[in-house]
């Protein structure tokens, strides 16, 4: 919503000295401040001129010098990139040392060679609007060298933008805006009564209105108005609407405007000849029923959705509180008006404007709800700027009511209002701040308990909060003064938060970099990826690449490998922690939602993931969890890859992409891979560390090598080696893999070294070969005899 | 024999100086001392002296003994501190001479700026709630009084899934539904933060993603009020951007507060000054706030007349973005690694 400052002072006596203030008490009051803009502020030094001759630059094809005359008979030589000019034009000439609306200063200057003296001005450089094709051309009979603001009879005004919250009906008018700053401001607040000479007749008998359905239309208000001419409007009525953005088009509809603007009643002309016998039926539209509406569409109207005006013969000729048919339309040759100021169910406009894509001014205010006591001095004030046109209002009216919501009066107490703000507002100040902007507070049976009517103005306002919310506005929200929290709570993290925190500071110590690719993914990304294709999708994506909601992370994280090898990043190494959506589990409407950690590593092998996961799961305390690789996941390597388990329940997968998903996806170098179930990860019992007593007593060190088939695991090894070692095993690292002669082929060497240890005393040689002969005759039992 | 040793004493000093490493100076001790050393000969010769002799030529023994391992000693410190400072001065490092360098990850922007802000929440004294991103049509508008055909609901451009009826499942737009379930699972009082990733059906541009992030608190406790509101993010604004940035807040409008105010601060570039950031005005809008509508406490079953609260909400990656002067906030979600290891930490 836009609002002029001099607009404004029609209502109340606004000061006009700081702008910039004033506008500071509008954001404020709620109305917040988007843009003030001075009109008429930096046009000084430009003058009016006139051209006297137009010359090719003999260094440029898209210069012309323009010779110019201010008044003095002096020809000025201007360069000018414009081509619309012709001799004898008067224009607007930005003399040297002007400094323009935009900040730019004029100085003299030479273009390819040639001097200019000023610069001629478009209308967008006169920040007059948004033309900047051409130098705005002036009326030819204006005297040279008169200032450009006399030329064009521009009055200094001040315009502000202002971002209207929806539950602010009153504020889309200017005389809501008026009201409610003035209040404020302590100002005496009117709205003038519109001065109109009414002719002798009868508007009952001219028109008449039959409400079918009063659920869609409260109130109807009609009046006619007789001598109608069509012509442009007066200057200073076009310049307001075009300032709040509305182009003038001729009298009769800048009037119908201009009374919108300023007190919030949309309202609707109808060229009283095309509306047979004057009549109007008011009802919901039916299904199939087209209208051809004021800007030519034909469109088509919903039952239960539209409501319409229609005619004596029930055909539509307006869509309820939208816009107005063509078939009504005003014209040149009108010369009686029906004018319909109405009241609108705001729920049946929104959603019929909202349905049909037609958002218009009277359907933005319909919907917020005007205000139905305005109707009458609405009529009248259309015909007082009308008036000096010719045109005359016709005595009386027709007004039908329908259904009009009631709003009783609404319990306040001012205990209640003290303890919602954290004030010590009296029960006299909360009449003195709500009176002002038309509140009207009554005591009640109880003390501190006031009876608020609402104005009609203010359908918003239904519930003593909402009374409470226009006391703390009016008090002013910088005048509650701030409450320090106390610090009888404690905060914490959960367990999930503090080990996710821990998982990716280990990650970050290890080298890996935390991504976020988008949640959403194209149909064939998961194919793509060796994932089965079943997922939950998106109803109305923007674009196909957003379409579905991933079921893992493995598509972002490789799209994201991907963009790194396409800029020449090789070896990326990224990580994720994030949401997969599963479709949902039986009986459930929502998705089956997981958070999961992934990891990626662009040209590192299997072994290089799996190092990083032994040092999560060590640091997590994830014990139990053992890796399974023989069932290798879809999509990774099958040779490289395997399982997570935990207790039975798969919590992951590791290894490494399958080349053929590298191919499908275009990526160089193998990608090493971890996905794991977080929640599911973590739900068992992790992260106890507990105490193991430090021997005092020297340690001794077994280096032991086995010859193991290729089917073997080193874990299944390294676990036999611990189960025959016994408790004197208080360290068990591999420390050597070899293959080659002389270890026959699919098999290998793997060499342990075993620390061993005693809480109680110093081994001794016996201890060593019992435990020796014990590990090396197990292990020959599993197949793996020791190398000699 | 007293003359041999007051010879070998006398040559002695001259010998062990003149051992020039402590591998010498070991030969030179083994000359003198050892098991077959001058000295040890003489001792051995002792025996056939008398006894009165070998008095006197025992103690004579011992002078030259400790006055030799005096000597050795000595020159042994010297010869030891030559070789460690060859060793030392041949072992020198280039420490910028570094090859492989360890590799070292990062932190995205949006958990480094979630940490913190969670961080300066917990110390005042709040949990931290999360919820799921799929949401019903009950958590994301309804019970947070934004019934369906409630024209607010254009204030947010809603995706939708394929789920249940058509448009009932949806992901979520704000953060707010986990403030519901926290509601309707737990018991007042409530001192909670929500930090999330939120859905808009938005076109990526410089400032917009179709998928960024949220952090809201919600308080619900008796006696809660508007003033508690504003001293919390009061407390919080100075705590988290410095003490010299101060909060306002202004009235505005949301279904699901009231009274509901837009949560601006100091700007923090100009520090209030005026610039181009905050387009003269010396604050930046940080979010939305208000005290939780009666309607909503009603819906999770509150008493709006024993129970009031407060709510605030404001976007998190554009926190991130400010902090490190990142203008295109795409950056953050390409994974391209050039962008990510600027911000280790």
């Amino acid at each position: 919503m836009k609002v002029l400052l001099s607009w404004l002072q029609e209502f109340a006596p606004f000061p006009s000295d700081d702008p910039v203030a004033l506008g500071d008490v509008m954001s404020d009051l709620g109305m917040a401040v988007e843009s003030i803009e001075r009109i008429g502020e930096g046009l000084d030094g430009i003058v009016t001129a006139k051209v006297l001759e137009l010359r090719k630059h003999p260094d440029a094809d898209k210069i012309q010098l323009v010779d110019v005359d201010l008044g003095d008979g002096e020809a000025l030589q201007i360069c000018c990139g414009a081509t619309n000019l012709t001799v004898g034009d008067i224009v607007p000439l930005a003399t040297l040392g002007t400094t323009m609306p935009d900040g730019m200063e004029i100085a003299r200057r030479k273009m390819r060679g040639e001097w200019s003296n000023g610069m001629l001005c478009s209308g967008r450089e006169l920040a007059l609007g948004e033309d900047h094709s051409g130098i705005y051309i002036l009326d030819p009979s204006l005297s040279l060298g008169t200032p450009i603001v006399e030329a064009l009879g521009i009055t200094p005004d001040v315009l502000f933008d202002l971002e209207i919250n929806p539950n602010r009906p009153d504020a889309m008018s200017v005389a809501g805006v008026a009201r409610d700053l003035a209040a404020r401001l302590g100002l005496p607040f009117a709205i003038p009564t519109p001065v109109v000479d009414e002719v002798a007749g009868d508007a009952a008998s001219i028109a008449s209105v039959n409400i079918i359905d009063p659920d869609l239309c409260g109130l109807f208000h009609v009046r006619v108005i007789e001598g109608i001419n069509v012509e442009p409007s007066p200057r200073w009525i076009a310049d307001r609407l075009t300032a709040l953005g509305m182009r003038p088009i001729n009298n009769v509809v800048d009037a119908s405007n201009y009374v919108m603007l300023e007190l919030g009643q949309p309202n609707h002309t109808y060229d009283l000849a095309k509306v047979a016998n004057g009549a109007l039926r008011v009802r919901w539209a039916r299904d199939g029923e087209t209208i051809t509406t004021l800007d030519g569409i034909e469109r088509t109207l919903t039952a239960g959705r539209d409501g319409v005006i229609a005619d004596a013969a029930d055909s539509p000729i307006g869509i309820a509180g939208v816009m107005g048919g063509a078939s009504t339309e005003i014209s040149e040759t009108t010369s009686t008006v029906l004018l319909e100021c109405a009241w609108w169910q705001p729920m049946a406009i929104a959603r019929s404007s909202k349905f049909m894509g037609l958002r218009s001014e009277a359907s933005a205010r319909f919907e917020r709800g005007v205000d139905p006591e305005i109707v009458d001095l609405a009529a009248r004030r259309l015909a007082e700027l009308l008036a000096p046109s010719g045109a005359r209002l016709v005595s009386g009216a027709v007004t039908v009511d329908g259904d009009l919501p009631v709003t009783p009066a609404i319990r306040v107490r001012t205990q209640r209002v003290n303890q919602l703000l954290g004030t010590a507002i009296s029960t006299d100040d909360i009449v003195s701040l709500l009176t002002p902007i038309g509140f009207s507070c009554a005591p009640s049976d109880e003390a501190d308990v006031l009876a608020v009517s609402v104005p009609t103005f203010r359908p918003d306002t239904t519930t003593e909060t909402d009374v409470i919310e226009e006391i703390a506005r009016h008090f002013g929200y910088s005048r509650i003064v701030g409450r320090a929290p106390t610090s009888a709570h404690t905060g914490s993290l959960t367990p999930l938060q503090r080990d996710r925190r821990i998982i990716r500071q280990i990650l970050v110590g290890l080298g890996v970099h935390e991504a976020m690719p988008l949640p959403f993914l194209a149909p064939g990304d998961l194919a793509r990826c060796g994932l089965p294709a079943e997922a939950v999708t998106v109803t109305n994506p923007l674009a196909a690449e957003e379409s579905i909601l991933r079921t893992s992370l493995r598509p972002g994280l490789l799209r994201a490998i991907a963009y790194n090898e396409s800029h020449r990043i090789d070896s990326a190494a990224l990580f994720e922690i994030g949401k997969a959506f599963g479709v949902p589990s039986e009986g459930n409407t929502l998705p089956d939602e997981r958070e999961h950690l992934a990891v990626a590593l662009a040209g590192s092998d299997a072994t290089a993931v799996a190092k990083i996961w032994t040092v999560l799961a060590q640091t997590l305390g994830l014990h139990e969890v053992v890796i399974d690789q023989s069932t290798p996941p879809a999509g990774l390597h099958p040779g490289r890859s395997g399982v997570l388990m935990s207790g039975g329940v798969t919590i992951g997968e590791i290894g490494e992409i399958d080349p053929g998903v590298l191919d499908a996806l275009g990526l160089r170098e193998r990608v090493a891979w971890l996905q794991l179930d977080l929640g599911a990860a973590l739900a068992v019992p992790h992260g106890e560390h507990r105490y193991h007593h430090i021997s005092r007593y020297p340690s001794s060190d077994l280096d032991l090598a086995f010859e193991v088939g290729d089917s073997v695991t080193a874990a299944t090894i390294a676990n036999a080696i611990r189960e025959a070692a016994g408790p004197l095993l208080v360290n068990l690292s591999l420390f050597d893999v070899f293959r080659g002669q002389p270890v026959p082929d699919g098999r290998r060497s793997l060499a342990y070294r075993l620390r061993l240890q005693s809480l109680d005393r110093t081994l001794t040689e016996q201890d060593l070969s019992g435990v020796q002969n014990a590990v090396v005759s197990a292990l020959a039992a599993v197949g793996a005899p020791l190398r000699g | 024999m007293i003359d041999d040793i007051s010879r070998i004493g006398a040559d002695a000093p001259a010998r062990i100086a003149a051992a020039t490493s402590v591998e010498e100076l070991r030969a030179v001790e083994a000359d003198l001392l050892g098991k077959k050393g001058e000295l040890t000969s003489l001792k051995k010769g002792m025996g056939a002296l008398d006894p009165e002799g070998r008095k006197v030529a025992g103690a004579a023994l011992n002078e030259a003994r400790e006055s030799i391992e005096t000597a050795l000693a000595t020159r042994r410190t010297e010869l030891e501190a030559v070789e460690r400072a060859a060793t030392v001065a041949s072992e020198r490092l280039d420490l910028t001479e570094l090859v492989d360098l360890p590799e070292r990850g990062s932190l995205h922007l949006v958990t480094q700026t979630w940490d913190r802000l969670v961080d300066v929440f917990i110390g005042m004294g709040f949990t931290v709630a999360e919820g799921p991103e799929v949401e019903t049509d009950w958590y994301n508008f309804e019970a947070l009084n934004i019934p369906a055909a409630h024209p607010a609901r254009g204030m947010w451009d809603t995706l939708y899934v394929d789920l249940g009826d058509p448009e009932t499942v949806l992901l979520r737009t704000h953060t707010s539904p986990v403030q519901i379930r926290v509601m309707t699972d737990g018991e007042p009082p409530i001192y909670a933060v929500m930090p999330g990733r939120v859905y808009r059906r938005d076109t990526a541009d410089a400032s917009h993603m179709p998928v960024f992030h949220q952090i809201e608190g919600l308080v619900v406790d008796r006696n809660i009020s508007f003033a508690d509101l504003a001293g919390t993010l009061e407390a919080f604004t100075s705590a988290y951007f410095g003490g010299s940035i101060h909060s306002r807040l202004r009235p505005s409008y949301f279904p699901f507060t009231e009274p509901s105010a837009e949560y601006d601060i100091n700007c923090v570039f100009c520090e209030g000054n005026g610039c181009r950031t905050c387009g003269q005005t010396g604050w930046l809008e940080l979010g939305g706030c208000g005290m939780v509508h009666p309607t909503v406490l009603t819906n999770v079953g509150l008493d709006p007349e024993e129970w009031s609260g407060f709510a605030f909400g404001f976007g998190l990656d554009r926190l991130a973005l400010m902090r490190h002067g990142v203008d295109d906030i795409r950056e953050m979600y390409t994974g391209d690694v050039r962008f990510l290891e600027q911000f280790p930490s």
